[in-house]
Order: C-alpha cells, then sequence, then structure tokens
C-alpha cells in the first residue's frame, strides 16, 4: 500500500477512533501549543500491558492517522515495549539512528517529519502516551 | 496598494493573517535600526544627547499616536506591550478597585481571549458577575440588545469594535452614550479596528482603548492603553519599580510620577514605541479612510467569488472588517490551511482566541483570511483557485 493510501485510511476510516467516553478507560488527553489538534487517548492496561485503546478528538490527518497507527502498534505490547517503541520513533524524527522494520505503518511519517511544524501533529499522540506512561 | 514599500513581499508569499499581525514596511524598520545604531541609550536619561535623543522620539511616538487616536492629551497615551497588557492592566488596575461584589461587566461570547479572561479573573477575584450581551442572528450586537442586558449592577461593557473572527464592527459610539446615560464605563478592544479605520476617541467617548502596534505595520511587543486622564489617575500601576516612581523611603512613603510615565515602569520598548509611531505616520499618509475603503472593496471582491464555491461554508458573509472565516466541507480546517502553505499562502486555521464563540456560531474552528491594504485582486484569486478544488485540497493534504 501507498504511504498516502495508509495515512487516509487511518484518517478517514479509522478503527481506533470512537465517539464514546468509557470511564473504565484511562484519559488522556494531548494537545499542541502551536495548533489547534487536541487528541483524547483512552487506555486499558492490565498486567503491565496495554489490552485496548481507542482516541477521538479534533485534530489534522497527520495527528489522526498517527494516533491511530501509533495505538494500532501498541496494543497488546507490555510498557517496557511501548517506551522502545516510542523511542525509536523519537529518533526518528530526531534524524538519529533508529529501526526502520519496528515503526511498522509508522514510516509513512518518515518523509512528513520533516516537513516543518508537521512533526509536532504526528508527535502530538505519542506525547499523550508518554504522559500516560508517567502518570 | 504600497506593496512596493514591504520587504516581505518581494518573496513570493500570498500573505492573508493579518488578523494575527502584519507585515512592516522598510519605513519601519528603518526607524528602530536607526535607533539601534544612532542613539540607542536607556530613555529618561537626559544627562548626554543620545539619552536627551530617545526621550525626544520616544515622546514624539506618543505623541503621534496621540493624534492618530485623537486623545484630548499626552498623558492619556501609555506606551504597553500590546492590546492584551492594556486590557489587563485597565481589569486589574482600574475596575479592580472600582467594582464590588455583585457588578456586572458586560462582553459577547466573540470576544478574544484577552477581552474574556482578565474579567473572568475579576469574577473570581470579587464575585462579579460576567454577562453576555446576545448576539443577533448575524453574530453581530445590537443597541438593543445592549440596553436589554443591562441592569442596575451593569458597572462596564467591554467589547471589541471589531471582532476578530466575524469581523463585524460594533456601534461604539451609540453603546457609549447609552452606557454614561447610565453610568456605565465602555471599555474598546481595538485590536482589529485601530489599524483598519480612523479612530477618534474623543467622538466615540470610550473611557479606555486597546490595541496592538503589530497589527498596524508596527512592531512586535509594543501596543497602546488609552484611558481618559481622569481615570487613568485612578489607575493602580501593575508594575512598580524604576522610571515610575519619584521617591521612596519607606513602605508607607513612595511616591509616584505623573502621568503616562506612572503606568511605564522599567526601561521601555524603545525601539518599538519609536517603531510604532513611524507605522502611524505611514498609515496617515497612506489615509485611514483609503485603507479602510480598499479593504472593503477587496472584501467584496473576495467574498463574490468565495461565495459561488458550492464546498465552502462562509461563517460570515456580511461583515465590516477585511475577515473571512470559512470552511471547507468535510476537511479540517487545519489541513486546508496545510494545503494552502504548500503554495505559499498564508491562512490562519484554529478558534483564533475566540473560544467561547463556538456557544454562539456552534462552529469551533475555521479557517481565517484577515486582509490588509497591500493585499490585491491577484493574492484572491490565487486563494480562490486552490479552495476550488476540494479534490485537489483533499489530494495534496498529506
Amino acid at each position: 500500500m501507498e504511504n498516502r493510501e495508509i495515512l487516509l485510511n487511518h484518517y478517514i476510516s479509522s478503527p481506533y477512533k470512537k465517539e464514546i467516553y468509557d470511564q473504565t478507560y484511562t484519559k488522556i488527553e494531548t494537545k499542541s501549543d502551536s495548533c489547534i489538534d487536541h487528541l483524547h487517548i483512552f487506555l486499558k492496561k492490565e498486567n503491565n500491558k496495554l489490552v485496548d485503546a481507542y482516541f477521538n478528538g479534533e485534530a489534522c490527518s497527520i495527528a489522526t492517522s498517527s494516533c491511530s497507527i501509533l495505538l494500532k502498534n501498541c496494543i497488546n505490547k507490555n510498557m517496557e515495549e511501548i517506551k522502545e517503541y516510542i523511542e525509536n520513533f523519537e529518533r526518528m524524527i530526531n534524524d538519529e539512528p533508529y529501526d526502520e522494520e519496528k515503526l511498522q505503518e509508522a514510516i509513512v511519517f518518515k518523509d512528513i517529519v520533516k516537513q516543518g511544524n508537521r512533526v509536532s501533529c504526528a508527535y502530538l499522540p505519542y506525547k499523550g502516551l508518554k504522559k500516560w506512561m508517567n502518570e | 496598494m504600497n506593496r512596493e514599500d514591504f520587504p516581505m513581499l518581494k518573496e513570493d508569499l500570498i500573505y492573508l493573517d493579518n488578523g494575527a499581525t502584519t507585515l512592516k514596511p522598510q519605513c519601519v524598520i528603518d526607524k528602530m535600526t536607526e535607533y539601534y545604531e544612532k542613539y540607542s541609550a536607556n530613555a529618561h536619561r537626559g544627562d548626554y544627547d543620545i539619552s536627551f535623543k530617545v526621550d525626544q522620539e520616544y515622546e514624539k511616538a506618543r505623541e503621534l499616536v496621540r493624534k492618530f487616536i485623537n486623545a484630548k492629551y499626552k498623558e492619556e497615551v501609555v506606551f504597553t506591550s500590546g492590546a492584551t497588557e492594556s486590557l489587563n492592566m485597565i481589569a486589574s488596575g482600574f475596575f479592580k478597585k472600582y467594582l464590588e461584589p455583585g457588578d456586572e461587566i458586560l462582553i459577547t461570547q466573540s470576544e478574544h481571549a484577552s477581552n474574556v479572561l482578565p474579567w473572568f479573573r475579576l469574577a473570581n477575584e470579587l464575585q462579579v458577575v460576567v454577562k453576555y450581551i446576545p448576539l443577533d442572528d448575524h453574530h453581530y450586537v445590537t443597541l438593543d440588545n445592549v440596553k436589554k442586558t443591562v441592569t442596575p449592577n451593569t458597572k462596564v461593557i467591554a467589547l471589541a469594535s471589531i471582532t476578530n473572527v466575524i469581523g463585524d464592527e460594533r456601534p461604539i459610539k451609540e453603546i457609549c452614550e447609552f452606557a454614561h446615560q447610565n453610568n456605565i464605563f465602555v471599555v474598546m478592544d481595538g485590536a482589529q479596528s485601530v489599524p483598519h479605520r480612523k479612530t477618534d476617541v474623543q467622538d466615540l467617548d470610550v473611557d479606555f482603548l486597546a490595541f496592538s502596534g503589530h497589527k498596524m505595520c508596527g512592531p512586535t511587543g509594543i501596543g497602546i492603553l488609552y484611558g481618559k486622564k481622569e481615570l487613568l489617575e485612578e489607575m493602580e500601576p501593575q508594575n512598580l519599580g524604576g522610571g515610575m516612581n519619584e521617591s521612596f523611603d519607606n513602605p508607607r512613603e513612595i511616591y509616584l510620577k505623573d502621568l503616562p510615565t506612572r503606568l511605564e515602569a522599567g526601561t521601555p520598548n524603545i525601539a518599538g514605541a519609536i517603531g510604532l509611531g513611524r507605522a502611524v505616520s505611514y498609515l496617515e499618509t497612506i489615509g485611514m479612510d483609503k485603507i479602510e475603503a480598499y479593504e472593503k472593496k477587496l472584501r467584496k471582491y473576495a467574498m463574490d467569488k468565495l461565495i459561488s464555491i458550492p464546498h465552502l461554508d462562509i461563517i460570515n458573509i456580511e461583515a465590516d472588517g477585511g475577515i473571512i472565516a470559512f470552511n471547507v466541507n468535510d476537511v479540517f480546517s487545519q489541513d486546508v490551511a496545510y494545503y494552502l502553505n504548500k503554495y505559499k499562502v498564508c491562512v490562519r486555521a484554529g478558534n483564533h482566541c475566540a473560544k467561547i464563540l463556538n456557544q454562539e456560531t456552534g462552529v469551533s474552528n475555521t479557517l481565517r483570511v484577515s486582509l490588509y491594504f497591500y493585499n490585491t485582486e491577484s493574492d484572491i484569486d490565487s486563494l480562490v483557485e486552490l479552495l476550488s478544488n476540494k479534490e485537489k485540497i483533499v489530494e495534496e493534504m498529506l
């Protein structure tokens, strides 16, 4: 699948975007300082593992698709694996050596993160997940 | 008009975010550079020539601003960091002393955050009440609605003269007349109007006015607080320190300088003030009436074209200021802004700091095109062409 198609699928019909508020999940808000992206991420942890997650909110195509891909790649991972996954993504946006394979679909952001402030859109859900892990 | 005066316009750029800030003409840049290169001493230190020159230029800038808004006295013109600081000074420096529990402050839901939050703070601190004047179907403020909302407890009406998302102009003069008959003060947020049309504080009879330099071809970090002299005399300085005190011996013996220096503690933004003075003369040379007429004509030109694009949802078909707020159906405003950016068209996406306006319009985020006199029909044609093909927008937003 082409990068654009992957992005569009996650933006337009993400299975992780749900307009519900399940109180059994932990809700994390992540909001951009420089634009209007505002995501709510809902996470369920059992035995040190992210067993389920979904999101909603108002955000651009990049922040939305990035959140969808992030959740897809992190569900069923334990906290250490998620931490490693996030650090790998951060290495990509910081132009440091990273593992392409481990990013899976998130590799579609490889070029987008070089487009000025769109990097903050792509990174926004990661900020939210990190906040949750540090709480 | 006057595009050749702006270095930024020599680049291939279509700048349509003038509600956020405006471009700077060469003469303003030169005036500020001249201060930094030729006489960059501090103010209020007339012991040597270059400092005396600073005071002369700084006070000349104040006089230029005074004439520009037709204030009666120079002492009524206070340099601040911008409209935000001015509005905070008005709320916390004057009204905090004046208001009593149960008093009412009237604003609207289309005010900018800077004309909402300082009043919310007073509501929390003083148990005063912030009430909203209802807007009509076109999101306009009418004198009738003001009259209906006023009660014997109303002490202040604080309104933008032109709002930053809808671009509607409020009948400030009529509101002042009615308010003063009822012993109510009027605060005018002029951030979106002072750069775009003639402002005469004596004719309007406003009690306070706030505006920013950077939205009118001036530098950032400088703005104006205007207040009627007798009211500014009562204003509590929010900052105490150098430059504003006459003498002090102990906490009970502090003597402050006269207006306006009393309200300008610390080393002022000298280059900013001088730059703003130059910007004001520059605008006067073009003519504020000419600027207003040009922008109205250009907005009409834009609206006539935009309205025929079926996938646009225009929030303010009618407006007095050069502001157009709209959305491309089913596309998030920020994605459209990014798409336009690829073609060097600068527009803003978001709520534009009017965060309670969505309660009124039902729309939380929009694209905003805001015009100034250096924009052209060709700028509009490029915008219209880019917006007219929705498939292209969706195709290229990623």
